[in-house]
């Protein structure tokens, strides 16, 4: 079966989540600098599920990643991983992409890479937090779509999906072709060796332009952003309780929480 | 696009009633619709729902769609996202707003996308633009390291609103308004996924949403051993137990257990956090707190940023005592 995992490019989140700014003039968040590219970790999440699949059964996983000077480094770690091919469509046209954007132009590289049996995606992506990608694929290519997933499995030429909701979790299933997307449950992206990593070097890499893909995407713009500001973030005073020991500190916390009605 | 008129709400309802977000979208709703100058639709959906109907006007309402079919007494993507489809067609309202649940942050972008327009999701703000008549919508983005405010020229403009955030409707019962019903015309051979079936999570004690102190741990528990010393606290406090994202990817605690941005949304009186590091995801999930204590071994942790009160030191040392304190302490 032929599996086809969407991974967006974003900068590290675990390494930008102190330091980051709002330049509210440009409307755009400042990273520190040094943050590094990354796959989107759900997306990596995504890329696990295609090979965890491809460990039970014959399966070819293709990764396709859309923007505008796409890290090839970073996203040749998806082969090194365990995927066969990685499409980039890279052009200056792509900067910016908003969701609906994004949709219509991986529907369109999806169509001309022939036939496949499911598309994973990861949930949302850790930059803009939208979670609209996967379920615009799905709809624009016409497939059923199921979304956070925390299991995908085939069974009987089936996708059987666990996927996650507030209070538990349900269990879908759906005809394929069908579109998935994937949430941090399922589990973190493996680990590739060495020897996978400098095999992946030198696997080609395929590179579409705008021009390559039958849309026009000056035409593709929906939502559009009015303002960017920094966040209301709750700032208290922190009241340290220090101890000789760590039990005491235990024993005395109870005593001021206590006094200040906190319980 | 001067044919679409009026602000929809779309009406989630858990086990035959309306759950709290219903009410803070009907009460969203209804403040969008008043500052345009225009009707609240309200939309049921379910299998023997009807009932509720009053009970949605008198919480806001001017007029209430009401789609009974036994193809809807479960939530499927498929046969709600054709219900919804069929209904803002019919309607036509300027405006759509889902509670961001599991059912909305599923059902709104699929339903955009049908629509050929566009859902801006988890929106902690809603507002109509004086000038333009557009819809204002602001979410927190990059983690919530900032807030966006987007809006969008197509009709209707689609949000999620976050649980907990928009003030509910306070309920009127005298007020008037109209139930119509629409035919949900689904054909089942086009429900294309379909429900096998839906394990529920233990609820035992306190739900975490309903919580007035939440005792919640994150990486630094360790394992599922470790979420056993919360739960004694938590039975202490007359708490529930939540956690940050980690332990729940790693199955110590129950996904339905986590509290983030891609978990609930929670407001207690009282957060306790242990061994969590208070990623900005989490804070999103928890910031709203009346009040935060954090127990964690790294005085570096940004936790301590938000917190009243704060122990530098290993959990497994505090907690023990911390716990048999309050014991001591509390009223039984």
């Amino acid at each position: 079966m032929k599996i086809i995992v969407c991974i967006k490019q974003v900068p590290d989140p675990t390494s930008s989540s102190s330091g980051t700014t709002v330049d509210t003039e440009a409307k755009r968040v400042i990273v520190p600098q040094g943050t590094p590219p990354v796959m989107n970790p759900y997306d990596e999440n995504a890329l696990e599920a295609a090979l965890k699949i491809k460990d039970s059964q014959e399966a070819t996983v293709t990764v396709i990643s859309a923007g505008k000077n796409l890290a090839k480094p970073v996203l040749r770690k998806s082969i090194a991983s365990g995927a066969d091919d990685l499409i980039l469509l890279d052009d200056p046209a792509f900067d910016k992409l908003d969701s609906y954007a994004t949709a219509h132009l991986l529907a369109a590289a999806i169509k001309q890479t022939g036939e496949y049996d499911l598309i994973l995606c990861g949930r949302q992506a850790a930059d803009t937090d939208a979670g609209q990608v996967g379920s615009g694929l799905a709809e624009i290519l016409k497939l059923p779509g199921i979304t956070a997933a925390c299991k995908v499995e085939i069974v009987d030429g089936k996708v059987v999906v666990e996927r996650v909701v507030s209070d538990g979790i349900e269990e879908v299933e759906a005809p394929m072709p069908a579109l998935v997307t994937v949430s941090s449950e399922l589990g973190e992206l493996r680990y590739p060796g060495v020897k996978e990593i400098m095999a992946a070097q030198r696997v080609p890499i395929t590179v579409r332009k705008a021009q390559d893909l039958e849309i026009n995407i000056s035409q593709l713009k929906k939502p559009s952003l009015v303002t960017l500001a920094a966040p209301l973030g709750r700032k208290a005073e922190c009241q340290y309780i220090e101890c000789e020991t760590p039990e005491e500190a235990g024993t005395d916390l109870a005593i001021r929480v206590r006094e200040a009605q906190l319980l | 696009m001067a044919e679409y008129k009026g602000v929809m709400v779309y009406c989630e309802i858990v086990e035959g009633s309306l759950p709290s977000i219903t009410y803070e979208v009907l009460g969203c709703g209804r403040k969008l619709a008043d500052d345009l100058g225009q009707e609240l639709y309200a939309v049921l959906a379910g299998s023997e729902v009807g009932d509720l109907a009053q009970e949605v006007i008198s919480s806001g309402a001017d007029k209430v769609y009401v789609i009974d079919d036994q193809l809807l007494k479960a939530y499927q993507t498929d046969a709600y996202v054709s219900v919804m489809e069929k209904v803002v067609r019919q309607v036509m309202p300027q405006v759509l707003i889902l509670g961001q649940t599991s059912v909305g942050r599923d059902m709104a972008p699929m339903l955009a996308f049908r629509l050929d327009t566009m859902a801006t999701l988890d929106c902690v703000e809603l507002a109509i633009d004086s000038d333009t008549k557009l819809l204002l919508q602001m979410k927190p983005v990059y983690g919530g390291n900032a807030l966006a405010t987007y809006t969008c020229d197509s009709y209707p403009q689609i949000a999620t609103v976050r649980d907990k955030v928009m003030s509910p409707s306070e309920p009127d019962p005298s007020k008037q308004g109209e139930t119509l019903a629409i035919d949900a015309g689904l054909d089942p051979s086009a429900i294309r996924t379909k429900l096998l079936k839906k394990i529920k999570d233990d609820e035992e004690g306190v739900k975490l949403e309903e919580a007035q102190v939440i005792v919640s741990g994150g990486r630094g528990i360790g394992g599922a051993e470790g979420f056993e010393q919360l739960q004694k606290l938590a039975a202490v406090v007359k708490g529930a137990v939540g956690a940050s994202r980690p332990p729940c990817d790693n199955r110590w605690i129950a996904p339905s257990r986590q509290v983030g941005i891609t978990g609930k949304i929670v407001s207690p009186d009282l957060y306790i956090a242990i061994g969590l590091s208070g990623s900005i995801q989490h804070l999103s999930g928890c910031g709203q707190s009346k009040s935060i204590i954090a127990i964690n071994n790294d005085a570096e942790a940004s936790i301590f940023k938000y917190a009243d009160f704060g122990v530098v030191g290993d959990w497994k040392k505090v907690l023990p005592t911390f716990t048999d304190k309050l014991k001591e302490l509390l009223p039984e």
